[in-house]
């Protein structure tokens, strides 16, 4: 790794001007992402900024009708909160698959969504439930916010506070984990929400998280599994690697959308 | 250099470091407190497992300067020197859940934390996944899920 200097803001705004101040600065929440890419080199940040000391910044409250998470609310406390158990249960146990314990004990929201990795899994959730990113600049509808691999609309300076979640109707989040890395080969979001249904695909995708739009019109006629025989997914634009090919994830979008159809309708 | 102070083991302990000491470095090289483990150094095994503020994390993805100001528990914190061992260690011990005894910090550490969550009746598939990010490259892992389930029965009788 190498050197850098640390700060602590106890605010948000004072975060913020740190960023202006000192160029190349990066924040840092939970590290469980930043750490491991400073330690081979890959980033060099010569200013950390720790946002993890900012209190009410891991907030997690109900406000109208949306379901606010602070960025900094870590995926532990995400899968055991019992507000977003009862507002969405599915938010709750995709927090909860996050990698291992320890994991779940350090990494965050706003890391999760800043870093975009194209198989990470809050990506999903906050496209399919169509979620607002607030900045300490502006508010981001989750389309406009993801912009390809480890691409977000996020300025240089710009601190994610809190993701709003509108509340979904019915949803389900199904995940085909890779078995070394735990993160998702293919993970499949739906949600029902009032106006429309969404499926949100990540793993797979070589631009990052994208909606599959033919499951999205068959499950507007009907949100059951059964309108779904006879769609499937195209492996065009999909990642091919060693651990599967495009058309591997392709067949994996069809077999999770449906569980998580049937998921989301027992529920 | 960066000024720090933190709890280990319940002992107050100021220093200063270069701020990209990691967690595992600052109590291995600083305390000399050698029982936590680096085994990949990559995040995935789990040998460098501690509890911060209570809670298992892994401390070599962990810098030292984001522990200022809170408290660390490790492996020598369990038990005092020449005290009986924690239940959780005596379990380890009793069920022969170590062969070379490398991964076993993290494990011991790991499982001492998912009681604290979970209680202490705890079927062997949650012990499993719990364990997703502690590897050991010995055992099999048979004998650390049944002596993980005994610790946390055994740490009920103590509490
Ligand atoms: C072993 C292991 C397994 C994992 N498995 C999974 C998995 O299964 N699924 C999954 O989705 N993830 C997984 N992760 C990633 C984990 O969830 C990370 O913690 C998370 O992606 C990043 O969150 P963080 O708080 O640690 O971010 P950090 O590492 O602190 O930061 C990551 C990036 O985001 C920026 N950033 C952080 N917070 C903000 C903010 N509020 N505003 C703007 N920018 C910000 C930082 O500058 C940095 O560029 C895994 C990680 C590890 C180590
Ligand atoms: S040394 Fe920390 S997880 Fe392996
Ligand atoms: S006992 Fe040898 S690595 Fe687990």
């Amino acid at each position: 790794m190498y050197e850098f200097k640390y700060h602590r803001p106890a605010t948000v705004r004072q975060a913020a001007n740190l960023l202006v101040k000192n160029e190349d600065a990066k924040v840092i929440a939970g590290g469980h992402t930043l750490v491991p890419v400073m330690k081979q080199r890959l980033a060099s940040p010569p200013h950390l900024i720790d946002l993890s000391h900012i209190e009410g910044l891991d907030a997690i409250e109900m406000k109208g009708r949306s379901l606010v998470i602070g960025a900094t609310a870590k995926h532990a406390d995400v899968a055991t909160s019992p507000i977003v158990g009862e507002a969405i249960p599915a938010l709750a146990e995709l927090a909860g698959g996050i990698g291992d314990p320890a994991v779940r004990h350090k990494g965050t929201l706003g890391g999760s969504l800043a870093n975009n990795d194209p198989t990470a899994d809050y990506p999903a959730a906050v496209l399919a439930l169509g979620a607002t990113i607030v900045t300490n600049k502006r508010r981001l509808k989750a389309e406009e916010f993801f912009q390809g691999l480890f691409t977000t609309a996020l300025e240089n300076d710009e601190i994610i506070t809190k993701v709003m979640f509108p509340l979904p109707k019915k949803a389900a989040y199904i995940k085909f984990r890779n078995q070394a890395s735990r993160y998702a080969l293919v993970g499949v979001f739906v949600a029902k929400r009032p106006s429309d249904v969404r499926v949100a695909v990540t793993g797979a995708g070589s631009d990052g998280v994208f909606r599959a739009t033919a499951f999205e019109e068959a499950l507007k006629k009907r949100f059951s599994h059964k309108v779904l025989d006879g769609v499937s997914a195209s492996a065009e634009g999909l990642n091919s690697d060693l651990h599967g090919s495009a058309e591997y994830r392709a067949h994996l979008i069809g077999v999770l959308t449906r569980r998580a159809v049937e998921a989301a309708t027992a529920k | 250099m960066a000024k720090i102070s933190l709890i280990v083991n319940g002992n107050p302990v100021n220093a200063n470091v270069d701020p990209r000491t990691l967690l595992v470095q600052f109590l291995r090289e600083n305390l000399r407190l050698t029982g936590t483990h680096v085994g990949c150094d990559t995040s995935q095994c789990g040998a460098c497992v501690v509890h911060l503020d209570g809670k298992a994390v892994k401390s070599c993805t962990t810098l030292a300067v984001m522990a200022d100001g809170h408290e660390v528990r490790t492996i020598e914190g369990l038990a005092a020197d020449g005290a009986p061992l924690h239940p959780m260690q005596e379990a380890f011990r009793e069920h022969h859940g170590l062969q070379c005894g490398f991964c076993t910090p993290g494990m011991i550490m790991t499982a001492v934390d998912l009681v604290n969550r979970k209680g202490h009746d705890l079927p062997d598939h949650v012990i499993r996944e719990e364990l997703e990010g502690n590897l050991c490259r010995c055992t099999g892992y048979q004998n650390i899920v049944t002596s993980i389930a005994a610790g946390a029965k055994a740490m009920a009788k103590s509490a």
